[in-house]
């Protein structure tokens, strides 16, 4: 499956960012984490296998490790296979904690010792990647996946820990992302981590009919990441964590790991399309540009091209479902030459397709804007009023309304949705656009 | 790992319990008894309780002797009507049992306490 590739964004720093003499080892780890990010959520989901599904425990071992690394490597020089050397330095640390603990002693016996200074091949990540699923460690990081995101743990809590142990970001960086006070972010990991540990929560991949329904909250924790980033993405928060790039490689991940599962790749498939008209969303000004009027040649257009590609592959399975649906529809978009020229009657369908898997309100007002360019303004606008009962603290039924009011005529009382809407919403860059339109 | 699962229900899930025919609460205690007995070599002691009518609560308060009173723990319209313990693998196991309680209303898992 070569389409799902991750290209993934090169290790950021934090610019700007001057650490207190308290936070130095912190910031040491973070750029530690962020080089190997791949490889820290391996490193983290194989030493909580070998440590029984002990979170806080792994947790500890993997930044004495990276801890280890940062104090030797500027000293010693950086090892021919970094990730190996780390991996080895983890796993010995593990097998310690296992020797202290008693109640581990079943377990150490079954985990052999490291001989070598590698405990296995290195892997490249990039390699890796073409190579397919399973290899060393990959049902570690799909059981940590699994574990992470388990219907038993608040969905806030699934984010925070998928974010923190998969994707290695440092609680600051998670907490900048969500705009809440690093420490609210670590009590509720902390909270998590009991959690699992006192409930019960297994690691391990649910298998059967489970599976389904697991997979499901997996990618719904990935989707929420990504239209948190996406939401939020406007200009004037530079200091805010794009996590749109993390919620791609988390996806690109999953999809490598399960690349039998259509859902994972229309998941994939979605976040691409949506990524590479990132670009024409924002005007210079940083103002929005509602799809309507984004100058459709600062898309990227091959990566449009390789994501839908990735999209009929998964298609082929015959076992569609609402992420595939859904990017099909973005899809239908990002191929249209203009949005005059675009399959209005297609993504009619399309919708009437997602609506049997997602028969929610909020797609079936999206669908109103198809109904609209097919069926004509007066059409959508009734069907947006029969909404209004279920979406009426929806900015977007408002905005919606307002502009299937105004292709009729009335300014009036598009003047008036219009204003309802900005009442709503406290995004800045839409209450820009909004407030666009009034003036 | 032991949980004991608590069976609960609100006043929406008593008045649809009350509603059944004789015929239907028949054979919702069938698919009671069949849970139990499938469920058998997992579960060590369970109870049906009486309704929160019959409660009567004491409470010890900051200062001076407990205080008894008519009613439940549990204020408002949720009551437990039941509990078992059970000892399963982890909270997977516990949940895919509780997920085909017939008994309706809701579940709610609690890990046990182990010592030593």
């Amino acid at each position: 499956m070569a389409g799902t590739r991750d290209r993934r964004d090169p290790p950021r720093r934090d610019e700007g960012l001057t650490p207190a003499p308290d936070d130095r080892i912190t910031v040491a780890q973070d750029s530690l984490a962020a080089a190997f990010r791949d490889e820290s959520s391996r490193l983290t989901a194989s030493v909580t296998r070998i440590l029984g599904g002990d979170f806080a425990a792994a947790e500890e071992v993997v930044q004495d490790a990276l801890l280890a690394a940062w104090r030797q490597w500027p000293a010693d020089g950086v090892p021919d296979q970094p990730a190996a050397w780390l991996r080895t330095v983890a796993r010995r640390r593990a097998i310690d904690v296992l020797r202290r603990d008693l109640r581990y002693r079943d377990r150490l016996a079954a985990t052999p010792f490291p001989a070598g200074p590698a405990a296995g091949p290195v892997a490249d990540p990039a390699a890796g990647s073409a190579a397919g699923p399973a290899g060393d460690g990959e049902d570690d990081r799909l059981m940590l996946i699994f574990t992470c995101c388990h219907p038993a743990l608040a969905t806030e809590a699934q984010v925070a820990l998928t974010l923190r142990t998969v994707c290695g970001l440092s609680t600051a960086e998670i907490a900048r992302a969500f705009l809440v006070s690093e420490a609210a972010i670590i009590q509720r990991l902390t909270r998590a981590r009991r959690k699992i540990a006192a409930a019960g929560i297994p690691y391990r991949v649910p298998d059967g009919d489970e599976l389904a329904q697991r997979l499901t909250g997996v990618l719904a924790v990935i989707y929420l990441l990504f239209n948190e980033g996406y939401l939020t993405s406007a200009g004037d928060r530079p200091q805010r964590r794009d996590l749109t790039g993390d919620a791609e490689w988390l996806a690109g991940l999953l999809a490598r790991l399960m690349p039998a599962e259509p859902e994972v790749a229309g998941l994939v498939a979605l976040i691409r399309l949506h990524r590479a008209r990132a670009a024409a969303r924002f005007d210079d000004a940083g103002r929005l540009v509602l799809l309507r009027y984004q100058d459709r040649s600062r898309w990227r257009h091959a990566d449009i091209a390789a994501a839908t590609d990735l999209l009929v592959r998964a298609g082929q399975q015959r076992r569609p479902g609402p992420y595939q649906l859904q990017a099909a529809i973005v899809a239908c978009h990002a191929e249209a030459p203009s949005w005059q020229d675009t399959d209005w009657t297609q993504i009619l369908l399309l919708y009437d397709a997602l609506l049997e898997h997602l028969p929610s309100a909020v797609v079936r007002l999206h669908r109103t804007i198809a109904l609209g360019q097919v069926m004509g303004p007066e059409k959508a606008l009734s069907e947006a009023d029969t909404l209004a009962p279920l979406l009426d603290r929806y900015h977007l039924l408002h905005a919606t309304r307002a502009e299937f009011l105004r292709a009729l005529g009335r300014h009036d009382e598009a003047r008036r949705a219009d204003e309802r809407a900005l009442g709503l919403t406290g995004n800045p860059a839409e209450r820009a656009l909004l407030e666009q339109r009034l003036a | 790992m032991k949980y004991v699962l608590l069976f609960c229900g609100d006043a929406d899930d008593a008045a649809a319990f009350a509603a059944l025919t004789p015929d239907e609460l028949r054979a919702r205690y069938a698919e009671v008894g069949a849970w139990f007995a499938e469920h058998r070599a997992k579960i060590g002691g369970s109870n049906q309780l009486q309704g929160p009518e019959t409660a009567t609560s004491v409470r010890f308060g900051p200062g001076g002797p407990p205080v008894v009173t008519d009613g439940p723990y549990l204020e408002g319209k949720e009551a437990i009507g039941g509990y078992a313990e059970v000892d399963v693998a982890d909270l997977d196991e516990a949940l895919r049992m509780a997920r085909t309680w017939p008994g309706r209303g809701t579940v709610e898992i609690r890990p046990v306490v182990t010592r030593g």
